[in-house]
C-alpha cells in the first residue's frame, strides 16, 4: 500500500516539473540542460537554437518528419558528432551541471550517455564478446564479475532465457529483435545514466517492438532516457514527454498527454495526425 | 523480343571471349614452363650450388635469395604500410597535406621498377653506406612495394563499416581502441591481400635488385643482412642471355621455380587469410 501511494506522488512530482519546463522555466535539476543548441554540416543549418531540459528518469520522445534533426540533436548529446568533418555547432549541453564539451572527456561521456542505433549492430563477435567489449576495453578483466554482468544486462534487456545456453555463438545468428535487445544489454552493460534511443524499432516486428518498449518502461526507474522515433504511436505509448521538431526547430515540448490532446501549436496537430512527413 | 535475345547471346559471347582471352595465355605460360622445365627438377637442381659456370648443379643460393628477400622486404613494407594507411584513412584530416600524400603514393604505384633499382643504389648502397647488400636490396623492393600495400588497406579500412566504428565508440571505446578491436581485424583479410600481391612483385622483380643486393655468381649462402645474394628472376635471366651452351631445361626449370616459390608463399597468405576470414 505504502508502495503505491509513493508512486503516485513521483508521478504528481513529475508533472509539475512537466508543466514549469514547458513553461521554459528551469527545473532545479535537470539531467541534461540544452541550451541554444545550433548544429550546421557545412552551410546547411539543421538544428535551429535549440533549448530543453531532460529530467531524470523519463523518457523523453522526440518526434518529427524525416531531416528534421533528430537524429543530430541525440548524436551530439554523446559527442558522436565529434567525428563528423565539417560539423559546426554553438550553445551549451550540461550533464549534471556539467559541459559536456568542455568539462567532460569524450569516452567517459559516451559511457555516461549510452546510444542504441536504428538498425541493431551486434559487432561479428560472440554474443558474450559483444556485451563485454566496453567494460572490457575499459579494463575490466575479472572474468567471474564479467559474467556476472552479462547475465545481469541481458536479463534486464528480457533477452537472457533466449540465449543463456548460447553465450559464447555469434550475435550475429540472432533474430533482428533479439539483436536489438542484445544492443540494449550490450549498452547496459556499461552501467549508464542515459540512454539514447535513435528509432530502435525502425526495423522490428510489433512483438519484438513490444519487447524493446516493456525493457524501455523497466529503464525508465533507474535511467534517463531519450527516444527519437518515427512512430507516433510509440512516442504516446512510452514518452513521458514528448518534443516535436520541424526542420531543425523544436516546436513544442510538454507531456506526451498534452502533445497528443491538445497541443499548443497546429503544426504538432497535423504531424499527429497524419497531415505531413 | 527476338532480338533481345540474340543480343545478349552476342553479349554473353563477347564476354566469354575476352576471360578466354585472358586465361589462354596464362594456361599457355604454366604448360610452356612446365613441359619444359620439369625435366630440370631433382633434389640436385634445387638444394646443392651452381657449378661449371652455372651449366651444372643446383639453383638453392638463387632460391634462399629470393625467399630472405621476399620475408625481409615484407618485414619492412607491411608493418610501415598498413600504419601509414591507418593514419592516412583513420586519422589524417582531408587537407592539401593529405592530398599531395595521396596523390604522390598513387604516383609511387606508376614509377618503373629500374627508376626504384637506381634509387635504392644511390640512397642505401652509396649514401647510407650499407653497400650491395640484402638490407639494400629489400629496402628497395619494400619501398617499391609500399603503395600497393597502402592502398589495399586503405581500401580494406574503408570497407569495414562505419556503424562498427559508431558502435565501438558509443561504448566508450578511444580511437586507437576502436581501429584495433573493430577496425583492424576485419580489415586483415583485405590486408593480406595486399601483402600476397606484394610478395609476387618481389620475388619477380630483377630491375630493383639489380644494383642493389644480386649476386652475378656467388655459389655460398648469405650469412647476414649485409651480404649479397643470388637471386632467382636475376638468375633466370642471366642463364637465359649471359651463359651459352646451357641445358634449356635449367632456364626453364629457373622458371618453374620462380613460379612454384610465389606460389607456395601465396598459398600460406591465403591460408592465413581465410582463417581470419572464418573468425568473424
Ligand atoms: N554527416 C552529415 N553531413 C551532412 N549532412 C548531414 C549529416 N547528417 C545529417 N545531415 C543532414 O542533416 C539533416 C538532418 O538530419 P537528421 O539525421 O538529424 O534528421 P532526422 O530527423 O534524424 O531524420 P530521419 O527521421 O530521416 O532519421 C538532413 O538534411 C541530413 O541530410
Ligand atoms: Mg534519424
Amino acid at each position: 500500500m505504502g508502495h503505491a501511494e509513493k508512486k503516485r506522488c513521483d508521478m504528481t512530482d513529475r508533472r509539475e516539473a512537466n508543466n514549469s519546463s514547458a513553461g521554459q522555466v528551469d527545473h532545479p535539476d535537470p539531467k541534461i540542460k540544452v541550451r541554444e543548441l545550433t548544429i550546421h554540416y557545412g552551410k546547411v543549418r539543421v538544428l535551429n537554437n535549440l533549448s530543453l531540459d531532460i529530467q531524470k528518469n523519463e523518457i523523453l520522445s522526440v518526434i518529427g518528419p524525416a531531416n528534421s534533426g533528430k537524429t543530430s540533436f541525440l548524436r551530439s548529446l554523446n559527442r558522436l558528432n565529434d567525428f563528423e568533418p565539417n560539423i559546426r555547432m554553438s550553445g551549451s549541453i550540461l550533464l549534471d551541471g556539467r559541459n559536456i564539451y568542455k568539462d567532460l572527456d569524450a569516452e567517459g561521456l559516451r559511457k555516461r550517455v549510452g546510444m542504441i542505433f536504428a538498425l541493431p549492430i551486434p559487432l561479428p563477435r560472440s554474443i558474450h564478446d559483444n556485451i563485454t567489449y566496453g567494460p572490457r576495453l575499459a579494463g575490466d578483466h575479472d572474468k567471474s564479475a564479467l559474467d556476472q554482468l552479462v547475465e545481469d544486462s541481458l536479463k534486464a534487456a528480457y533477452l537472457w532465457d533466449e540465449v543463456k545456453d548460447r553465450l559464447r555463438s555469434s550475435a550475429l545468428k540472432l533474430s533482428g529483435g533479439q539483436q536489438q535487445r542484445l544492443c540494449i544489454a550490450r549498452t547496459l552493460a556499461l552501467k549508464p545514466e542515459v540512454i539514447l534511443f535513435d528509432e530502435p524499432c525502425s526495423g522490428l516486428d510489433p512483438i519484438s517492438t513490444a519487447k524493446v518498449e516493456e525493457s524501455m518502461m523497466e529503464l525508465k526507474k533507474n535511467h534517463t532516457i531519450v527516444l527519437v522515433t518515427n512512430n507516433t504511436k510509440q512516442a504516446a505509448r512510452v514518452g513521458t514527454r514528448t518534443a516535436f521538431f520541424l526542420m531543425g526547430d523544436l516546436v513544442e515540448i510538454d507531456s506526451t498527454e498534452k502533445i497528443f490532446t491538445a497541443p499548443a501549436d497546429s503544426r504538432t496537430n497535423d504531424y499527429i495526425i497524419g497531415r505531413f512527413g | 523480343m527476338k532480338n533481345e535475345v540474340v543480343k545478349e547471346k552476342i553479349g554473353f559471347g563477347v564476354l566469354l571471349l575476352a576471360t578466354l582471352l585472358v586465361v589462354i595465355p596464362v594456361l599457355l605460360i604454366i604448360w610452356l614452363i612446365l613441359s619444359k622445365g620439369w625435366s630440370a627438377l631433382s633434389w640436385e637442381f634445387l638444394f646443392t650450388m651452381p657449378r661449371d659456370g652455372m651449366r651444372a648443379g643446383g639453383i638453392f643460393p638463387a632460391i634462399v635469395g629470393t625467399f630472405y628477400l621476399v620475408i625481409a622486404s615484407i618485414a619492412f613494407s607491411l608493418p610501415i604500410g598498413v600504419l601509414a594507411a591507418i593514419y592516412l584513412s583513420e586519422y589524417a584530416a582531408d587537407n592539401l597535406l593529405t592530398r599531395i600524400i595521396n596523390l604522390a603514393i598513387i604516383n609511387l604505384a606508376g614509377v618503373s621498377s629500374v627508376v626504384f633499382g637506381l634509387f635504392g643504389l644511390s640512397l642505401f648502397v652509396i649514401f647510407l653506406k650499407f653497400g650491395v647488400s640484402i638490407i639494400s636490396g629489400a629496402l628497395t623492393l619494400g619501398i617499391m612495394t609500399l603503395p600497393v600495400i597502402i592502398t589495399t588497406t586503405r581500401e580494406a579500412l574503408r570497407a569495414v563499416p562505419k556503424s562498427y566504428r559508431e558502435v565501438s565508440l558509443s561504448l566508450g571505446a578511444s580511437r586507437w581502441q576502436t581501429i584495433r578491436h573493430s577496425v583492424l581485424p576485419f580489415a586483415l583479410p583485405g590486408i593480406l591481400t595486399g601483402a600476397i600481391l606484394s610478395i609476387g612483385r618481389v620475388a619477380g622483380e630483377t630491375a630493383p635488385i639489380l644494383f642493389t643486393v644480386a649476386a652475378f655468381y656467388l655459389p655460398k649462402l648469405p650469412h647476414s643482412l649485409s651480404d649479397q645474394v643470388m637471386a632467382l628472376p636475376y638468375h633466370l635471366y642471366i642463364v637465359t642471355t649471359q651463359i651459352p651452351y646451357i641445358p634449356e631445361n635449367f632456364r626453364f626449370g629457373t622458371a618453374l621455380v620462380l613460379v612454384g616459390l610465389v606460389l607456395i608463399m601465396n598459398i600460406t597468405a591465403v591460408i592465413i587469410r581465410s582463417k581470419y576470414r572464418k573468425r568473424k
